[in-house]
């Protein structure tokens, strides 16, 4: 074996030139294969971060009518639908998967929110109870966030984000200023902020519009409040932390079951569903990975083509070197190691010309992700994966010259010299 | 007896229109002997020594050497037998260009199984029996076409055959050279080797201790009784 794997050597660095052009299929093939499957694994890794980074491993358990969020503008409650109110909270809490869980109501802001006359062209009012902004990872940066009295009193106060704030006060402060939802006054007693901890990373436009909120501001208040504004026309909605991010698909189901089970009679049509980031990024993956499936065959026809110049420069080298196989016949070489020895040399061939490929897709990854902005990532896996094919490639395609050289009758080839 | 050729003959070209190239070839050898077989080109020399050499396959007839008959004997047995029993020394020398001198005296021992160290030391041994100690690690295109031809014969021997097989071993040789490889042959004679040798040059010929002549595929006077 050793002495096959020194010939192959000796053959290779004897035609450099034409070893070079031969490996040169094969190293573009695993090139772009590499360079392909590290940005795109890349890309899915920074999905994953970012959306579950994003939200701190929250699940939304939402009604859904359909296949769609239950839309409550246009429509009242369904019949059978339960009415969620804190007591829930104390079941949900007990599920495993769940660390923690808050209860909230949400309707469309739009022309609901005044300052004066400014009013806030997009955003959300929400009616949340005082556990809303620990699970979703907000923190109050200027003002006061809600106290028991709020709730219990059925105060008039909200809170709004930094979109909202922008757009109702245009800069200035608006801590303890009064604004109108939907028809009646409220004071702002703070403004809250996602926590820098769950910012997604954001290093392209793309990123940005895939992960900033450009749902417009939010304007909360409390729960109770909401009641008595909205009455009980929109269904609540919960929000679960999940233990850790792998629970977060399981935390979901169990609590959208939870919930489902609170109906005391059966509306298959309105129904409590999670709305899983985890399941989100899988699909945004999914999207991803299937873009790359296609890419690597199209990379593996480029392989082929590689392989195809390996049979091609192997049968020219078993053509050329036919006296020498000849000698070794007369020697004693059977076919077995004349065919060994052609195998070996192509395997050596396209191996070296796979790492090469490892190397420049590598390369090639790095340039990528420098002008594009892409994060890589490299599997060691894939890495593997990849120079294994393409000595597989090299076996497959060398098999043919040297079952030709092995059948080589050593008269004739001794006799052409 | 080392070497029986019984009623040999052997036809080219296709089943249908065979052309016969040797025929009723009879030849009995004994151990120890020295034959130099001549005739013109297209005689039919050449057929003959690669069927005595197991390179080529008789179409009738039986060859028996050592004691065996492996005239139909499969690829493997027939390499098995060239390998351990039969020496070849070529016109052309056929060295490998890019193996050293003792590597390529070392090849046919890689084909028996011999073990790497081993096949060194007998590689040199042969060489230094062929007066080149001191080119051992010589390549091919840094020697004197007799002093390739003398690595050819220590590749040939380094096995220790039963014979030697020599076609046109000085064909290719300035006569000062091809003088020095008959001495040599003569050497190996006097120490027990069969040889047989294919030439076209009567001098080389007279060397051998015996002389068969061969026209149009018909080989005169082989039979020993």
């Amino acid at each position: 074996m050793w002495e096959n794997i020194r010939e192959a050597f000796d053959g290779i660095r004897s035609h450099k030139l034409r070893s070079a052009l031969t490996m040169l299929g094969i190293i573009i093939g695993i090139a772009s294969i590499i360079t392909i499957s590290s940005t795109i694994m890349g890309t899915n890794e920074q999905i994953k971060e970012n959306l579950i980074g994003a939200g701190n491993n929250t699940v939304e358990i939402v009604l859904y009518q359909g296949d769609y969020p239950f839309d409550a503008s246009y429509q009242s409650l369904p019949e059978y639908v339960p009415v969620l109110d804190r007591s829930i909270k104390k079941e949900i809490n007990a599920i495993p998967e769940i660390a923690a869980s808050s209860l909230f109501t949400k309707r469309d802001a739009y022309g609901i929110i005044w300052n004066g006359t400014t009013g806030m062209n997009q955003g959300t009012v929400y009616g949340v109870d005082e556990t809303f902004l620990s699970v979703y990872g907000y923190v109050i940066r200027a003002g006061r966030g809600f106290v028991d009295k709020d709730f219990s009193g059925f105060r008039k106060v909200c809170l709004i984000d930094r979109i909202a704030s922008e757009s109702l006060f245009l800069g200035e402060s608006p801590i303890g200023k009064t604004i109108e939802i939907a028809g009646e006054p409220y004071t702002v007693v703070g403004e809250f902020t996602q926590s820098s901890a769950f910012q997604p990373t954001i290093t392209s436009i793309d990123d940005y519009y895939t992960y900033s909120d450009h749902s417009g501001g939010k304007v909360l208040i409390p729960i109770e409040t909401w009641s008595v504004l909205f009455k009980f026309d929109i269904p609540a909605s919960l929000v679960a932390r999940a233990t850790g991010t792998d629970a977060m698909t399981q935390a979901g189901k169990a609590a959208a079951d939870l919930l489902n089970g609170l109906y005391t009679v059966e509306n298959p049509e309105v129904k409590y569903k999670s709305q899983d980031l985890l399941e989100q990024a899988k699909q945004l993956q999914e999207l991803s990975n299937a873009t790359s499936r296609q890419l690597i065959w199209v990379a593996g026809i480029s392989l082929l083509v590689g392989g195809i110049g390996v049979m091609n420069i192997m049968l020219v080298s078993v053509t050329e070197r036919t006296p020498e196989i000849g000698l070794k016949k007369a020697l004693g070489a059977k076919r077995r190691k004349i065919s060994m020895q052609f195998l070996t040399e192509a395997g050596v061939l396209t191996c070296i010309g796979g790492m090469l490929g490892v190397l420049a897709g590598i390369g090639l990854a790095y340039v990528v992700s420098r002008v594009s902005g892409v994060p890589i990532f490299i599997s060691w896996y894939i890495v593997v994966l990849t120079v294994a094919f393409s000595f597989v490639v090299g076996l497959f395609f060398g098999a043919v010259p040297a079952v030709q050289a092995a059948r080589l009758n050593p008269i004739d080839a001794l006799r052409r010299e | 007896m080392i070497l029986e050729l019984e009623h040999i003959e052997k036809d080219y070209g296709t089943p249908a229109v065979p052309v016969p190239v040797l025929h009723d070839v009879n030849l009995q050898l004994e151990q120890g002997e020295y034959l130099a077989i001549m005739g013109p080109s297209g005689s039919g020399k050449s057929t003959l020594m690669n069927i005595l050499g197991y390179l080529d396959v008789p179409t009738r007839g039986v060859y028996r050497f050592d004691g065996e008959d492996n005239t139909h004997a499969s690829d493997s047995k027939m390499a098995m037998v060239r390998n351990r029993k039969i020496g070849f020394v070529f016109q052309s020398f056929h060295l490998l260009a890019q193996r050293r001198a003792w590597e390529n005296v070392a090849l046919p021992l890689m084909y028996a199984g011999v073990p790497r160290k081993e096949r060194k030391a007998r590689a040199i041994a042969a060489l230094e029996r062929m007066g080149l100690a001191e080119r051992v690690n010589f390549f091919p295109t840094q020697l004197s076409g007799g002093q390739c031809q003398r690595v050819a014969i220590a590749r040939a021997i380094v096995t220790n055959p039963l014979m030697l097989l020599a076609d046109e071993p000085t064909g290719a040789l300035d006569s000062k050279s091809g003088q020095q490889i008959m001495d040599i042959f003569e050497e190996l004679h006097e120490q027990g080797m069969t040889i047989v040798m294919i030439t076209h040059e009567q001098a080389i010929a007279d060397r051998a201790e015996r002389i068969l002549y061969i026209y149009d595929g018909y080989l005169k006077g082989g039979d020993l009784s």
